[in-house]
């Protein structure tokens, strides 16, 4: 269990202000932020690397702040991997233990496992510099793994890795989380990921954790435009609301009234995520409370997806279709279509 | 068969600036060439001198005294250099400057400040003579002239050496339970030595070819530069240049001796 209690610390031209952190046991935790929010520094804070101006850190119950990097056992992965390039993948592997004074025999059988673990065992011979980057990765992690770490830390560990490597590594940490069940906290600025692995996330700007929660409760009740912004709603806009009765708003975001489910009245600002947008060559009768007519701007083909930019009245709306669909309808630019999402899908903050 | 001219393309910029710069190659090529030819053309003074002990001990005294100087510099240098690569701080191009003057100043100037601190009765010969450390015409003199005027290719080689080397690699170290001490041994040492090896070659280097500074401070015992100088003075060219040829192969063979493991690897 990490406790960050009140930490401060001034660098560079950047600070950490008041941070106040719990990640419990076994849990996952992801920091999520934008570059430059101070992501890296806290986690770099936790291991040793940085000590704060002010503030305690603890571990599983005793107070570190003071101790250095190597009696903390947290294991680090870096971004960009920092793999020792003199050494092989298993004499990386292997360097926690060595610098921990544990007998050859015993090494040779930790290492093993791990690289097993890991299915680095056909690479071990090999010079990191030979390495692609997901397999540079997976060394860096196997690395961390050895020391048998109370807590575990990983600095972007996908961020520059191609994306089907992505969704590799992804699922290999989710496997590897749900074996080893080691305390983690993931950095991450890559909101998908954030979603996909957290128990719990965090979100930080400017040096500042701006709200915990579950993915959930982070992805669906952002606390404010900053989050809401951030955790990927593409279609924010600024509205008034222009009629609510027994909780059901009529909103005008700009010339366009949609219909919300909020306890809102006056000023406010509007969220409808691109997923919850159906799309549609003609007008159909259903529940859905609002149903907007536009014309597809511009489109971006994204793998299985791709994301329609859609104008109505003055208001440009992105909404997600699968690509099958896009084809189907045999959609381009200029093409008409209604757009209907749920008066519950309307997030008002 | 195509020839080299056809295969590269050669543009009348690149001749130009070639040819310029075979001025440089061709003043090396024709000074020892012709020194080695001479040479070649009188083998038996060659010999007789090479088996002369005066020589022999003369080219043992330079060589011993820059592998000296050379570890002194790599024992006090290496640490420095770390600490300047790896800190900024106020002062800082203070102390690279003072460290720089020793290649800015005439060697006979470094001679002249030297023989001031170091003679018998000087601010730091005079308690060491008390040791029993001499410097004034004595092999430590000849140690310390080198040291002087050769360390700093030690430090500013291996200052270069260490800022190429990630200090994010000692913190992942750190966080496997290296010591800061560990980590610098097994990661940063080792990643820098390359250049920290450059560094002391060239402190070698530069040391067997003093002369001024030891003139001035050490002239006995006499190390091969002062000998060649004195037989060139006293006996003339053909005298003066076997001993002369002899010591241009040991710095030659030990040069491409150093070299071998990189080439070997390429």
């Amino acid at each position: 269990m990490i406790k960050i209690k009140d930490l401060h610390k001034s660098w560079k031209d950047f600070s950490l202000k008041n941070i106040n952190l719990e990640v419990k046991n076994k849990e996952y935790l992801v920091i999520l932020g934008p570059t430059g929010a101070g992501k890296t520094l806290l986690l770099e804070m936790i291991v040793g690397f940085h000590s704060p101006d002010s503030g305690e850190i603890w571990i599983n119950g005793e107070n570190v702040t003071d101790s250095p990097p190597e009696k903390r056992k947290v294991g680090f992965v870096y971004q960009d991997y920092m793999l020792f390039p003199h050494m092989t993948v298993k004499e990386n592997v292997e360097f926690g233990l060595k610098m921990h004074g544990i007998p050859p025999a015993e090494r040779k059988k930790a290492t093993n496992d791990v690289l097993e673990l890991t299915g680095l065992i056909p690479l071990r011979d090999r010079f990191p510099n030979t390495l692609s980057g997901g397999e540079q990765q997976k060394t860096a992690l196997a690395r961390a793994l050895i020391i048998k770490p109370e807590v575990l830390l990983l600095d972007e560990p996908l961020s520059a890795l191609d994306v089907n490597t992505q969704k590799k590594l992804q699922s290999e940490l989710k496997r590897l989380h749900e074996e080893l069940e080691i305390t983690t906290v993931h950095v991450t600025h890559n909101q998908v990921e954030a979603f996909i692995l957290a128990d719990r996330l965090a979100v930080m700007k400017d040096g500042a954790i701006v709200q915990t929660g579950s993915p959930e409760q982070v992805f669906h009740k952002p606390r404010d435009d900053y989050v809401a912004r951030f955790v990927g709603f593409e279609n924010l806009f600024d509205g008034e609301v222009i009629e609510n009765q027994k909780n059901v708003a009529k909103i005008d975001i700009g010339g366009v009234v949609i219909e919300a489910v909020t306890e809102k009245v006056g000023k406010c600002v509007v969220g409808v995520r691109p997923d919850d947008i159906i799309v549609s060559e003609r007008l159909f009768k259903s529940s859905v409370r609002n149903t907007l007519k536009g014309a597809i701007m511009d489109f971006v083909d994204m793998d299985a997806f791709v994301s329609l930019i859609v104008s109505v009245d003055n208001s440009s709306f992105a909404a997600l279709i699968t690509k099958r669909s896009f084809l189907e309808m045999r959609l381009k630019k200029g093409s008409e279509v209604y757009l209907s999402f749920k008066a519950s899908a309307v997030h008002v903050i | 068969m195509r020839g080299w001219w056809e295969e590269t393309k050669v543009d009348k910029f690149s001749v130009l600036f070639l040819f310029l710069g075979l001025f440089l190659i061709a003043l090396v090529c024709i000074t020892l060439g012709n020194m080695f030819y001479k040479q070649i053309m009188d083998i038996p003074t060659f010999i007789s001198v090479i088996k002369d002990p005066v020589v022999i001990n003369a080219i043992w005294i330079s060589i011993s005294a820059t592998t000296f100087s050379t570890l002194v510099a790599f024992f006090f240098g290496v640490p420095l250099a770390y600490f300047l690569a790896r800190n900024d701080f106020w002062g800082k191009s203070i102390i690279e400057g003072i460290l720089d003057i020793p290649m800015m100043i005439p060697h006979v100037v470094a001679g002249i400040a030297l023989y001031a601190v170091f003679n018998r009765s000087g601010v730091i010969g005079a308690p060491l003579k008390t040791l029993g450390i001499i410097f004034q015409d004595d092999f430590p003199g000849v140690i310390v002239a080198m040291l002087f005027m050769s360390f700093p290719y030690v430090v500013n080689t291996a200052k270069e050496g260490f800022k190429t080397i990630d200090p994010r690699l000692e913190n992942v170290a750190r966080s496997l339970g290296a010591s800061q001490w560990k980590a610098f041994l097994k990661i940063t040492f080792p990643l820098a030595f390359p250049s920290i090896f450059n560094g002391m070659l060239q402190c070698w280097a530069r040391g067997i070819s003093e002369f001024s500074a030891i003139l001035i401070l050490a002239y006995f015992p006499r190390s091969a530069p002062i000998l060649i100088y004195e037989w060139f003075t006293t006996f003339g060219l053909a005298v003066s240049r076997p001993i002369s040829v002899l010591l241009i192969l040991i710095c030659l063979a030990i040069f491409a001796l150093s070299r071998l493991p990189k080439w070997k690897r390429q």
